[in-house]
């Protein structure tokens, strides 16, 4: 079943055609990888996908329902989750409530409900939290619950904003560069940790990443972009052959 | 303090029974006070003046502390809450029904400024920081000159003679259901939405809170207590013109929610009780006579050119506390902590440590 669906995406920065004629094909259940060099237009992928920024053409659809002209936290409610590529939580405040906070489409009771603390408000409330401490365990944060976010170490606030993603109860999940700043072995583990969160969360995911390693170690298909265009398209060991992609990353004289 | 006693002050404040508890004592306080004239009647009057100012602080701190913005309005929506209760109760109420009618004239001027409040949330969707500062600051002049030009509400002569309706257990009243309200908003999801648009507003778009939606609810929340406590202070001081509403009075505001501390509900409590407190001593009589003491050499020079000319000391002082506050003590009395006893009981116990067993992969990232 196709989960993500995008057709002839372009989209324009004033004169500057940031991605041309993108199509994608996610398939559910599939890790597939987005790699090309600084500038291809792939975080810009992700803002069209999450409505941060309107296609300038074409169609996105998840699960069938057009994303575009959609607002962020409209498509967010329709359980896609993602991460940045510079951590963007919410700094002075407490890993938990970071978590909670995703929450937000989820959490069913009313304004009047939340002003005088009735109803639904508590059932909700509770069932929150549980799920946030949940969370955070399973991300072995908890005893970091009551940290600001600001104050955990560069790894930790990684590993928080994955949680944070998963507190939207997504069934797609975009990776902007996880393994930024990351060291070989704890590539490995990056790379052991995704595959586990796939499986026990029965998570799509796409990624973006220049790590080499981590993206011909567990992506299923890569997608190589150049200057906003689709080079490749393949499973990793077509795309590590493919000239075209060669000539991309490593130059034009090494190819010949 | 001592670990033993630092549990057991917490163990009495984890205690349900405490709040109500202190409330009940206050409102038992607050009817005694003045029918059997426990305080004298200028003391009385500054209590009431504290509570309108808890009001006004607390809503302010909504909207420039948690939420992060820069509103001057707030002014405004007290002129806009004011004139609308003491017109109704001026010219459409019956005087006869005045005593049961005044909480419905009071909750009327909260709602028709709440209705203003979305016409100040609409520009923040768009803008932030300085420039919302100085549409705020437009809003309010715009009521002002409108007040000033409606001849029927009485232009800039303002409205005199209206009835003194407001007493300290309604002052008690509203005060507590207007924290209460702005508290328990705070600790929804719609606070933490609010607290999220300070931190990073596109982030919390993306983690699906629907910032347009909070932004609307955190104005009309802030605006409405604004009109409430405009109503109430209308009917104390029983005359109003535009000139009360002014930047001035916005000033004060701000004083308060930066004093007591920003994103704190306690803190803005303290804040309006120190300052509407400070203020009252900084007055030229009170200031005589607790100076009186000094030698005549001394106390006459000090009386003729700084005690009898506190009223415009007072412009001076003013401003400057807010401009020191702001440099050397940003975080206030309380910025960002609050009182225990104002935390629902399930946000403190969500921090409490768990160990659930958890069949992740050894070491993760």
């Amino acid at each position: 079943m196709t989960l993500l669906e995008a057709t002839q995406v372009r989209h324009l920065f004033g004169g500057l055609c940031a991605v041309a004629d993108f199509n994608l094909d996610l398939q559910a259940g599939q890790l597939m990888g987005i790699i090309g060099p600084n500038g291809a237009g792939k975080t810009t992928i992700f803002n069209l996908i999450t409505g941060v920024y309107q296609a300038t053409e074409g169609s996105i659809r998840f699960k069938g329902t057009e994303l575009v002209g959609l607002t962020p936290h409209q498509i967010t409610a329709l359980r896609i989750g993602r991460t940045f590529q510079n951590i963007r939580l919410f700094r002075d405040l407490s890993a938990l409530d970071n978590v909670r906070i995703a929450h937000y489409a989820q959490a069913d009771y009313s304004p009047l409900e939340a002003l005088l603390h009735i109803g639904r408000y508590r059932r909700e409330e509770q069932r929150i939290i549980d799920n946030s401490r949940r969370l955070l365990a399973i991300f072995k944060l908890e005893h970091l619950a009551g940290e600001m976010a600001k104050n955990l170490p560069y790894g930790l606030q990684r590993r928080l904003e994955i949680a944070r993603a998963l507190a939207i109860d997504p069934e797609l999940l975009l990776l902007d560069e996880p393994a930024a700043g990351m060291n070989p072995n704890e590539i490995d583990q990056l790379m052991e940790f995704i595959q586990w969160i796939r499986t026990e969360f029965k998570l799509t995911i796409l990624l973006i990443e220049h790590q080499m390693k981590l993206v011909m170690g567990i992506c299923e298909r890569i997608k190589v972009l150049d200057f906003g265009e689709t080079l490749a398209e393949g499973p990793p060991l077509a795309i590590q052959n493919d000239p075209k992609v060669l000539e991309a990353y490593l130059g034009q004289e090494s190819v010949g | 303090m001592s670990a033993v006693l630092k549990d057991a002050w917490n163990g009495l404040l984890d205690q349900a029974w405490l709040v109500p508890a202190l409330l009940l004592i206050g409102f038992g306080l607050a009817f005694a006070i003045p029918e059997y004239n426990l305080l004298n009647k200028y003391i009385q009057l500054v209590l009431m003046y504290i509570g309108i100012n808890i009001i006004l602080t607390v809503s302010l701190n909504l909207v420039n502390g948690y939420m992060g913005e820069f509103s001057l309005a707030h002014a405004g929506f007290m002129a806009v809450g004011a004139y609308t209760a003491a017109l109704l109760t001026m010219k459409v109420l019956p005087v006869a029904a005045y005593p049961v009618l005044f909480p419905l004239a009071v909750l009327a001027g909260g709602i028709v400024a709440a209705i203003m409040g979305l016409i100040v949330a609409v520009p923040s969707f768009k803008i932030r920081g300085d420039y919302l500062a100085i549409i705020t600051l437009a809003f309010l002049m715009i009521v002002k000159s409108a007040i000033e030009n409606i001849d029927y509400i009485g232009g800039p002569r303002g409205i005199p003679g209206i009835k003194r309706l407001t007493t300290l257990p309604w002052v008690f009243f509203w005060t507590v259901a207007t924290v209460w309200m702005i508290r328990n908003f705070v600790y929804s999801k719609y606070g933490r939405g609010v607290l999220a648009i300070r931190e990073d507003e596109i982030a919390s778009d993306l983690m699906s809170v629907n910032t347009k939606r909070v932004k609307f609810l955190a104005f009309m929340l802030s605006s409405f207590c604004a009109g409430i406590a405009g109503a109430l202070f209308a009917h104390l001081l029983q005359f109003i013109s535009p000139r009360v509403f002014d930047i001035i009075k916005t000033t004060d505001v701000l004083i308060m929610v930066y004093l007591g501390g920003i994103a704190s509900i306690g803190g803005s409590i303290l804040g309006a009780t120190a300052y509407t407190a400070l203020m009252e001593v900084l007055r030229p009589s009170t200031m005589a006579a607790l100076f009186n003491w000094l030698p005549d050499l001394i106390f006459d020079p000090l009386n003729q050119y700084i005690i009898q000319n506190l009223g415009v000391w007072r412009m001076v002082i003013m401003p400057l506390l807010l401009v020191l506050v702001m440099l050397y003590w940003p975080r206030g009395m309380m910025g960002q902590r609050e009182f225990r006893g104002f935390i629902p009981r399930r946000d403190r116990d969500a921090y409490r440590r768990i160990n659930a067993p958890v069949n992740a992969p050894g070491e993760k990232p």
